[in-house]
């Protein structure tokens, strides 16, 4: 739209002083919003496992107690939400993708995209490239405590470079895929990549 | 006829239009209700949402998500919106937005979240405060539909003055077909309040919604707290996780 209507009287808050670290559409928050489709899941650790699959078998598996001793890589990162909050400086403490790799003996990703499956039956599609060289974790602490599990504990994908819909809460598989496709949101019209910074909330944009 | 984009293989692009205000109305004396003519409306399912974007004279920005409230059947687009005291956008919506007045809006956004009269057995409606608003879009699709499969609308409010539609509600619920409503008010009780005095709470989405055999449909929206923890009772009921949709609105969890 080239002219867009003026809001007559709308004022608005000024963007605060770092503006530069929230993209377009965006605004800031100080709390943490809680969203997801159904009701938030309370897997007991007992029963928890994570793995890395392929073609529908586990390249490798790891319990909570094998999965929180390998090695903990900690990032502090600002998060971007499709629904316009954005939260700076958040810090995160899990297992870094590139990490994962390795402790299953994968010297290469075995494929270029991948799906996470959840507890919920969520799933959302993240390319490898987006996930792989330091770029994207599995979180199981957020500022310093255990991840709560309206915020997706106990672990959740991280991926905070695109919008907060792909760090996808209650994480219990990252498959590998030979190609891109499309997930639980992102079945519904959702972006199929969704980076904040080029405003990609819905398909087209 | 509900049409909507999100059927089709390829999405349709939500494109920017502009809505112009062709109604307003004063639900509470903390929420309006919008009605938003609209020059391309493809057409929604109830339980969608849109984004808004407000612009200021001197070009700054916001954009939020609203409910919409409407049925499909209806002419007119409705967003219904309380006033968050100390926010950005609710309350220019909600006091200073007159009639005629322009902002830009795309949608329908979502399609987890909704709920048509093609779907079977009985629908149960867990709202809190303006969570009622995708639940009324569904509990007038519902009447204008004629849809008689038994349905629940179980609705907390601050206060009986808080309470978001009430004549509506009434009219709906005296139609005969099939729908109850039963409110329920938190903070304070007219004198005579024959309905809930209490936050929704286990015994009361026990003994006003379904049983699980029924296999109701069961839609949440409101507040963060409310939709965590009736969801929560709902799974612990014996309902099954994929019948149990919810919306959250805010305000955020810890
Ligand atoms: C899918 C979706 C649908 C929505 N539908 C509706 C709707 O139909 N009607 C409606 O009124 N709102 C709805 N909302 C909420 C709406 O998008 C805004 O968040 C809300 O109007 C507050 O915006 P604001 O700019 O006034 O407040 P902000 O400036 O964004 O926030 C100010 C403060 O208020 C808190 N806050 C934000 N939202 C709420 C809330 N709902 N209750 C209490 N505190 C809050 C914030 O955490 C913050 O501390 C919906 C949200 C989503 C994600």
């Amino acid at each position: 739209m080239a002219q867009p209507p003026i809001s007559r009287g709308f004022r608005g808050r000024k963007p605060p002083v770092q503006s530069d670290r929230i993209p377009p559409g965006q605004h800031l928050v100080h709390d943490f919003p809680v969203l997801s489709a159904g009701p938030t899941p309370h897997a007991p650790l007992s029963e928890w496992s994570f793995s890395l699959d392929q073609g529908g078998k586990a390249l490798k598996e790891w319990s909570w107690e094998e999965f929180n001793a390998l090695p903990q890589t900690r990032l502090k990162t600002d998060i971007h939400c499709v629904t316009t909050w954005s939260k700076l400086d958040t810090q995160w403490r899990g297992v870094s993708i590139d990490d994962l790799l390795k402790a299953a003996g994968l010297a290469e990703p075995p494929g270029d995209f991948t799906m996470a499956h959840c507890d919920g039956d969520y799933t959302t599609n993240v390319p490898v490239d987006d996930l792989a060289g330091g770029k994207g974790m599995v979180a199981t602490h957020f500022e310093g405590e255990p991840l709560a599990p309206e915020h997706g504990g106990p672990a959740r994908l991280l991926v905070p470079h695109l919008y907060f819909w792909k760090s996808a809460k209650w994480i219990r598989t990252l498959e590998f895929l030979d190609s891109d496709e499309p997930g639980f949101w992102e079945q519904l019209g959702y972006h199929i990549y969704g980076d904040p910074w080029q405003e990609q909330r819905y398909a087209g944009d | 006829m509900i049409r909507n984009g999100s059927d089709s293989a390829v999405p349709r692009r939500l494109q920017w239009q502009t809505a112009e205000v062709s109604g307003l109305i004063d639900e509470t004396p903390r929420v309006r209700s919008l009605v938003l003519t609209l020059p391309d409306w493809p057409g929604h399912k109830p339980g969608q949402h849109v984004d808004i974007r407000l612009t200021g004279e001197d070009g700054y920005r916001a954009q939020r998500s609203y409910s919409i409230a409407s049925a499909p059947e209806s002419e007119n687009v409705m967003l219904t919106v309380e006033r968050i005291e100390d926010g950005e956008v609710s309350p220019y919506l909600s006091i200073d937005v007159r009639k005629g007045d322009k902002f830009e809006l795309r949608g329908p956004i979502g399609g987890h979240f909704v709920w048509t009269s093609a779907l079977q057995g009985p629908l149960f409606l867990i709202a809190g405060g303006s969570g009622v608003a995708p639940l009324m879009a569904m509990l007038r699709h519902r009447a204008a539909a004629k849809n008689k499969a038994p349905a629940t609308l179980l609705y907390s409010s601050r206060a009986f003055e808080d309470i978001i539609y009430r004549t509506e509600l009434e009219r709906l619920a005296a139609m005969g077909d099939g729908l109850k409503i039963v409110h329920t008010l938190t903070r304070q009780q007219p004198a005579g309040w024959a309905g809930g005095a209490r936050r929704i709470d286990r015994a009361m989405l026990e003994s006003e919604g379904f049983p699980p055999a029924a296999r109701p449909r069961i839609f949440i929206c409101g507040p963060t707290r409310l939709v965590e923890s009736a969801s929560q009772i709902m799974l612990d009921l014996g309902h099954e996780a994929n019948l149990i949709k919810t919306e959250r609105f805010g305000p955020t969890g810890g």
